[in-house]
């Protein structure tokens, strides 16, 4: 079978469970145990070719210019892997079945569980290191979301992050050292890398690559000290630490070091880091295993210190090492599995796996004490058990090795390790199946069926068949061991079997045995001394220093986002000025150009009041009704600049804009104190008090310069002026350019003010459907209202007015192409005479008369304005093209029409429907607020005596 | 002349007009037309982009108009794949609020929705800056009203923030667009590239101080720290469906830095020498670093992916600031991924929203469709974090490759690993929180809590209930997507490999543009 379909089968299959839920546990566990035995045929029918030496590969480009493909390839070291993922999956599923209860939801159990079975032949199936890492971060997240599968349990739920985080770290540094690595050889191909050696190693970035690979191998297969996530991680169900967490995720670091070994070993820093590393933690896992009461916990640290013993193996960089590192996966995988499914029985049955409350187990459970006892004793080392003889081949290359000089330190760690090993093997036997039956389990226990004992029996007689007849094993271990060394070295030449005469490595193994039994006798006394020690608990390490991280990160967040807007904004402003300070000392300053012009004393006039309007504003800005007379002045200097500077059109726009503005503000203001409070404290206005002038001096600065230099080419306004008339049909250059030249940037505008408009409707409509309605409803105005809330005058005024605003409106827009004016003045002109009708006789008799709702006016003018744009489509010309053509109708003089007129009418349209929906807004909040007004104007208000601060807090009645 | 480059502007300017004028009160009526707009622009938008994808440039002259004296817009890879991207979100965003009925909680939902596109569509295509400036303030006044769509206390306030801040922006649009003009006497692209090349180094400080301040302008608008501030309260407080068609408007920052600075200003030049190099790439990375340290510092959901997006964004800047092709074709791949990763994981803020009626990262019961909502979540998170198998790896290990051998790049990879370890935790805690300790908490005290969860200030969301299925089908389409990008990935890659090469060759963009005659062309002056 492809190796494609190997890898894809679980991940297709992975939908199966979840959708099959339903139909009932067995067929759910049925569909999931068929795609692995599916995957696991197609694997075995890649076997011919394995034992002939050959490479099966298959390729599919992926991101062929990252380097990224879907490259696989399946040697001996794969196929063993694969074989032990697919293999143990199988049993495991089987097992799982009768572990997980009614109130488990099995679909998604198996869902995860054969994601992480995808992942797994995923990555030691890989030929790409990238795609590798792809797959390396799925295992990672499995496991995550396997670990946490019974959701309700704290436990389960920290573990999960413990290991996510841990290995995810891991998996970070991997993704760094496989980029480098790749980078050296030019390709991540793991075939092109495995050939490189001499290349990588002589590499400068060799050590950072390794160092960055090898903390993912140490994490993922929980070597000191990153070992204790793997503990944490039994929270799962036991299927699952069977399964992924003895014997096969973690052995993915392994799998990787040996996978890199022709590339990255052999060097001082592989032998000093991965020996020293495995040699601490073989020793340390033994150690704390020994004290554990956890069954689980108490297999997890066997299983830390056993990934310690292989690790170490494969640090030691010989032919030798690798091939006993390889054999003992083996062992491992089938002593540990079996030993996990009997601590998941042992839990299942007698409903805890607390060691002291067990005992005796042996005459209930038959059948479940012989599985755990081989088991046991194999790790232990007594032969006639498969880990007698990688135990043995362990020893004999430690007596061979020498680290940091001393050929004794290796030797005498091992030993001290393997008698650990020894010794809570031997506990777990004991304190579990011997002694006296007890009367005190919190359940009875029993054999379970066969279906649950079946799977780990399985794996039993595996260890007492290669344990007696290794010359079985022998043939496929010195294959593994050969794809293993690749071109580097020649597979040992020595036999793997019982005897080997009376070699040092046996006295090791009898010392490491009595040592073991001889530490069960002394258990109590010793537990006592250990239960004394102090001794760092490495999950209460973990959650200070994720609290910690936690606590920093919001005090570094919360801290810099603590929602002020004028802290925001000044640090803007010191970025924006700091950038531009940056560039401009950075670049060279020419002379000028321009002559500086002499100033008269209007502009200076001008000049003058625009600052004094400006600090007036400043420090009067608490007053709020006299910062809008401020503001206004301002407008009114830059309107009348702009007359000075012969701009008509621009002029007229400014001071328009500036009446409608202010009205609308003084409409807002009337929701408002009359008075901003003080809010800062006189530190804080200082500081921003100089942000503000220096950003001002900076844009004065800034101004200057320009103005006092020519642009590099001709600007595009001459271009503007002096084609107006031939190309736009009319002599105003602002109006052609505004509806002509760059009529676009107009359709945007006034799209814009069609927006603002509708946004401040949508934004009333909110408001008074809220919260906020309630408080309307309730206020009572800081100041007395009007009396007289429509004065008979200025009714009368405004009506005359009316029609002759109207045409005025009306005569701007026509004369716009060629004199100042256009739409958009014209706009405003028309809003405000229809603003001072709603200001002289009131919300509701204006708009009683109003015909013609003033959203339909925006979109009519918008849509007015496209169309204009669209029709040039129909002459095969580009949106907004214009036309003009000059007609004579008697008794008229010639004028001229121009498609832009229509488009201008667009504008003006828009400009009075946007002004208009946003002051009738406004107003419909103050309605809201204040008395009904009434339907006729020149009403008197009678009550206005009592004030609208009457003490009961009546509103005053209308009229 | 075809018009088809123009009509991703103008067809939702003239839908939105329309439903404002003739449908304001059918919110039926106005899905209908909404959508139809938001298909036709995907028709569209794809038909362009694989009319350039061969490399050509289209462009179409406002008003007959010649460069620059009238305004253009120009259509090449990155703009069409720009206005693509825009317009396939903007489908499943408006299906998710459509079946979230977030139109209907407040007035003129989809009219300015039309507008946003317009604005958003506008931003990619033109190739004048003034006009960008328009289309910028289009796309700003309409995200503001979508933003507060809905109103209530807590998201006005944001809004508030928002559009003040972004008002900075558009005045220092202004400076700098005065300051370029002032410079150069135009506000053409191609035509600035022309000219800017033309000054010379005794007189450079003009150009280089309006070349920061306009890199600022997009630096703000694609929330690189320290401008970033805007951000986080404000696409927290949107409507969710907003937030996540926000996903794209960062990336029109992104998008104007891409272009201006390839065309108009690349780094090589004498007036741009020594710019950018000293505080882009550092700044890029403090912001990668703020953005997932608030990942894992956020109490809130909306919070927590809000600051993901200011994470992301830093990634995409890391990989423009380094300014070779391989930086930016990374950066491009990012870029889409990061819109939709963004996007899928705001809409799953508004399933928790609706499922749980609160999106405070505490303990409360089981909310409705939790397996669904848990599910979608984890694999947006995955995207965001950067986790395989999801194109954020994918995006990941282009931005370190394309850092490779860089001056920076011990400090790249750090910050960007980094970082990824710390979003992972930031994820992997709430998602922790929001769905599986939520299985903790007895069903007795479920009345309880939920009205203890409910103080945090969502007053206008209605009460908690199964999200509805269209709702769940438009976050589902848009991880579908996410999913074509990753399996797809080859060939999106070799696309922006593509488009980079053409942005680091403007050539024929700059003749497209400024050789092609208009109306009553003049002879050719100034260059």
């Amino acid at each position: 079978m492809s190796l494609f379909f190997i890898v894809a089968l679980p991940f297709l299959g992975a939908l199966l469970p979840g959708v099959m839920n339903a139909a009932g546990r067995s067929s759910c566990a049925g569909v999931t145990f068929t795609v692995s035995l599916s995957a696991f045929v197609g694997l075995l029918t890649n076997l011919p070719a394995i034992l002939r030496g050959e490479v099966v590969k298959a390729r599919i480009a992926w991101m062929p210019e990252l380097g990224l493909d879907a490259t696989f390839m399946l040697d001996g070291l794969g196929f063993f892997f694969a074989f032990l993922i697919l293999g143990i999956g199988l049993l495991i599923i089987a097992y799982g079945r009768h572990y997980l209860s009614r109130d488990d939801n099995m679909g998604e159990f198996f869902t995860y569980l054969l994601l992480f079975q995808g992942a797994m032949v995923g990555i030691v199936l890989s030929d790409n290191i990238l795609l590798l890492l792809v797959f390396w971060e799925l295992t990672s997240l499995s496991s995550f979301l396997l670990i946490g599968y019974w959701k309700h349990l704290p436990e389960g739920r920290q573990g999960a992050r413990m290991a996510l985080t841990v290995t995810g770290m891991g998996g970070l540094a991997m993704i760094g050292g496989m980029l480098i690595l790749g980078q050296i050889v030019g390709s991540y191909d793991l075939s092109v890398i495995l050939q490189n050696r001499d290349l990588i190693q002589a590499d400068p970035l060799y050590l950072p690559a390794l160092i960055l690979i090898l903390l993912g191998c140490f994490t993922k297969s929980a070597q000191f000290p990153f070992h204790f996530w793997l503990p944490h991680a039994m929270a799962a169900p036991t299927p699952v630490s069977a399964y992924l967490h003895s014997a096969t995720m973690v052995k993915a670091g392994i799998f990787l070091m040996a996978r890199m070994w022709p590339a990255l070993a052999g060097t001082t820093e592989w032998f000093v880091i991965v020996t020293s590393a495995g040699l601490i933690t073989m020793v340390i896992g033994a150690v704390i295993a020994l004290f554990k009461h956890d069954l689980k916990a108490l297999l997890a640290f066997s299983t830390v210190s056993q990934l310690g013993l292989i690790t170490m193996l494969l640090g030691t960089g010989t032919a030798f090492g690798a091939m006993a590192a390889m054999f003992h996966i083996l062992n491992h995988a089938t002593f540990k599995a079996a030993l996990f499914m009997s601590a998941g029985i042992v839990d299942h049955e007698a409903h805890t796996r607390d060691i002291r409350r067990l005992g005796g187990l042996r005459h209930l459970m038959p059948v479940t004490f012989t599985i755990a006892t081989i088991g046991a004793l194999s790790i232990a080392g007594i032969p006639f058990l498969n880990g007698f003889l990688s135990k043995e081949m362990m020893l004999e290359e430690m007596t061979r090795t020498v680290m940091f000089d001393s050929p004794l330190l290796v030797p005498v760690l091992a030993t001290i390790g393997s008698l650990f090993s020894a010794a809570y093997c031997f506990r777990f036997v004991g304190h579990t199946f011997l002694g006296p039956v007890r009367d005190d389990y919190p359940s009875k226990p029993h054999d379970p069926n066969p279906g649950m004992w079946m799977p780990p029996a399985i794996l039993a007689v595996l260890v007492v068949v290669i344990g007696t007849a290794p010359f079985l094993a022998e043939p496929f271990v010195k294959l593994v061991t050969a794809s293993v060394l690749g071109i580097e070295a020649e597979v040992p030449k020595s036999y793997i079997k019982i005897w080997h005469g009376l070699v040092p490595a046996l006295y090791l193994s009898v010392i490491a045995l009595l040592g073991g039994l001889v530490l069960m006798l002394i258990f109590n006394p010793l537990l006592r001394l250990w239960d004394a020690m102090p001794r760092p608990e490495a999950k209460t390490i973990f959650d200070a220093i994720v609290a910690a991280s936690v606590s920093a990160a919001r005090a570094l967040t919360f801290t810099l986002h603590n929602g002020s807007f004028t802290r925001y904004a000044m640090i803007g402003a010191i970025a924006i000025l700091a950038a531009g300070y940056h560039a401009w000392i950075t670049g060279s300053v020419g002379t000028p150009t321009r002559a500086v012009q002499a100033a008269g004393p209007v502009p200076i006039a001008g000049w003058a009041m625009l600052v004094a309007a400006s600090l007036g504003l400043v420090l009067l800005h608490r007053n709020r009704f006299l910062s809008l007379i401020f503001i206004g002045i301002v407008g009114l200097m830059v309107s009348i600049g702009f007359v000075y500077l012969s701009a008509p059109d621009l002029a007229m726009t400014q001071f328009t804009v500036e009446v409608v503005t202010i009205i609308l503000l003084l409409l807002a203001l009337n929701f408002l104190p009359n008075r901003t409070p003080v809010e800062s404290t006189t530190l804080r206005r200082v500081r921003d008090a100089s942000v503000a002038v220096a950003s001002g001096l900076a844009t004065f600065a800034l101004a200057y310069h320009y103005l006092l230099r020519d642009a590099v080419g001709t600007p595009i306004s001459e271009f503007h002026l002096a084609n107006s008339y031939k190309g736009g049909g009319g002599t105003n250059v602002v109006n052609v350019i505004l509806v002509d030249f760059r009529g676009f940037d107009t359709y945007g505008e006034i799209i814009v003010l069609g927006i603002a408009a509708l946004l401040i409707f949508a934004l009333t409509e909110t408001l008074l459907r809220g919260p906020v309605r309630a408080r309307l409803l309730n206020r009572v105005p800081d100041q007395p209202r009007a009396g007289d809330m429509h004065p008979m005058m200025m009714v009368v005024v405004t009506r005359v007015l009316m029609p002759v605003v109207l045409m005025v409106g009306f005569y701007i827009f026509l004369r716009g192409h060629n004199e100042p004016g256009g739409g958009f003045i014209a706009g405003l002109i028309v809003s405000i005479a229809v603003v001072m009708q709603y200001m002289a006789s009131g919300f509701s008799w204006a708009t009683a008369r109003l015909r013609y709702p003033y959203h339909g006016i925006i979109g009519a003018g918008v849509l007015i304005a496209g169309f204009t744009g669209i029709g040039s489509w129909f002459v095969a010309k580009p949106f907004l093209t214009s036309d003009f053509t000059y007609v004579r109708i008697p008794p008229f003089e010639k004028f001229e029409l121009a498609t832009a007129a229509l488009f201008d009418l667009g504008v003006f349209l828009a400009v009075v429907g946007a002004v208009m929906l946003s002051l009738e807004s406004f107003s419909r909040l103050a309605r809201r607020a204040s008395s009904q007004d009434s339907e006729h104007p020149m009403d008197i208000d009678p009550s206005r005596e009592e004030g609208a601060l009457a003490p009961d807090g009546t509103k005053p009645e209308a009229g | 002349m075809t018009h088809w480059i123009i009509a991703p502007i103008v067809l939702p300017a003239m839908l939105a007009p329309f439903i404002v004028l003739a449908a304001r009160y059918h919110v039926g009526i106005q899905r209908v037309f909404s959508v139809a707009g938001v298909l036709a622009l995907i028709g569209i938008s794809a038909g362009l982009a694989w009319q350039v994808s061969d490399g050509s440039v289209i462009y179409y002259r406002l008003g007959d108009w010649a460069a620059p004296f009238g305004i253009v817009v120009v259509g090449d890879r990155l703009s069409t794949l720009m206005i693509l991207l825009t317009s396939v979100l903007a489908l499943f965003v408006l299906l998710h609020a459509i079946g979230a009925d977030w139109d209907r909680r407040g007035r003129h939902f989809h009219a300015l929705f039309q507008f946003q596109l317009m604005g958003i569509l506008g931003a990619f295509l033109t190739g004048d800056l003034f006009n960008l400036f328009v289309f910028f303030e289009v796309l700003l006044i309409a995200s503001y009203g979508l933003m507060i769509h809905a109103g209530g206390n807590a998201r006005l306030r944001a809004g508030v923030q928002y559009v003040l801040f972004n008002l900075i922006g558009s005045t220092l649009f202004l400076f700098a667009l005065g300051s370029i003009y002032a410079e150069t006497g135009t506000l053409n692209m191609a035509d600035l590239a022309q000219r800017v090349a033309l000054i010379g180094p005794e007189e450079t400080v003009g150009i280089r101080v309006a070349a920061v301040l306009l890199l600022l302008v997009f630096a703000i608008k694609a929330a690189l720290v320290p401008l970033h501030f805007w951000l986080p309260s404000s696409y927290a407080e949107a409507p969710a469906p907003v937030a996540a068609l926000f996903a794209i408007m960062t990336k029109v920052g992104a998008y104007a830095i891409i272009r201006v600075y390839t065309l108009i200003f690349p780094p090589d030049l004498d007036v741009t020498a020594g710019l950018f190099d000293l505080w882009l790439l550092p700044a890029a990375l403090v912001s990668l670093a703020i953005g997932m340290i608030g990942v894992l510092a956020a109490q809130r959901l909306d919070r927590l992916v809000a600051y993901s997006i200011i994470g992301s964004m830093g990634m995409v800047l890391v990989s423009i600031a380094l300014f070779t092709p391989e930086g930016i074709a990374a950066a491009l791949y990012y870029i889409v991924h990061s819109t939709l990763a963004g996007a899928v994981l705001f809409l799953v803020v508004d399933l928790v929203r609706t499922g749980r009626g609160s999106v405070e990262l505490t303990t409360q019961p089981p909310m409705a469709g939790t397996a669904l909502t848990a599910g979608l979540f984890f694999l947006a998170a995955i995207a965001m974090a950067g986790l395989p198998p999801l194109s954020g790896f994918l995006g990941k290990l282009l931005v370190l490759d394309a850092a490779y051998g860089t001056d920076l790049m011990t400090w790249i990879w750090a910050i960007v690993l980094g970082s990824s370890l710390v979003s992972i935790l930031g994820f992997a805690r709430a998602g922790s929180v929001l769905f599986w300790k939520a299985h903790s908490v007895a069903p007795t005290e479920e009345e309880e809590s939920t009205k203890d969860g409910d103080d945090g200030g969502d007053e206008d969301e209605p009460d908690a209930g199964a999200p509805s299925r269209l709702a769940y089908a438009a976050t589902g389409g848009l991880l579908a997507l996410l999913v074509a990008h990753t399996v797809f990935a080859g060939q999106v890659h070799g696309y922006t490999i593509d488009m980079a090469a053409q942005l680091f060759a403007p050539d024929s963009y700059i003749s497209t543009v400024l050789d092609t005659p208009g109306k009553l062309s003049a002879p050719k002056e100034g260059n």
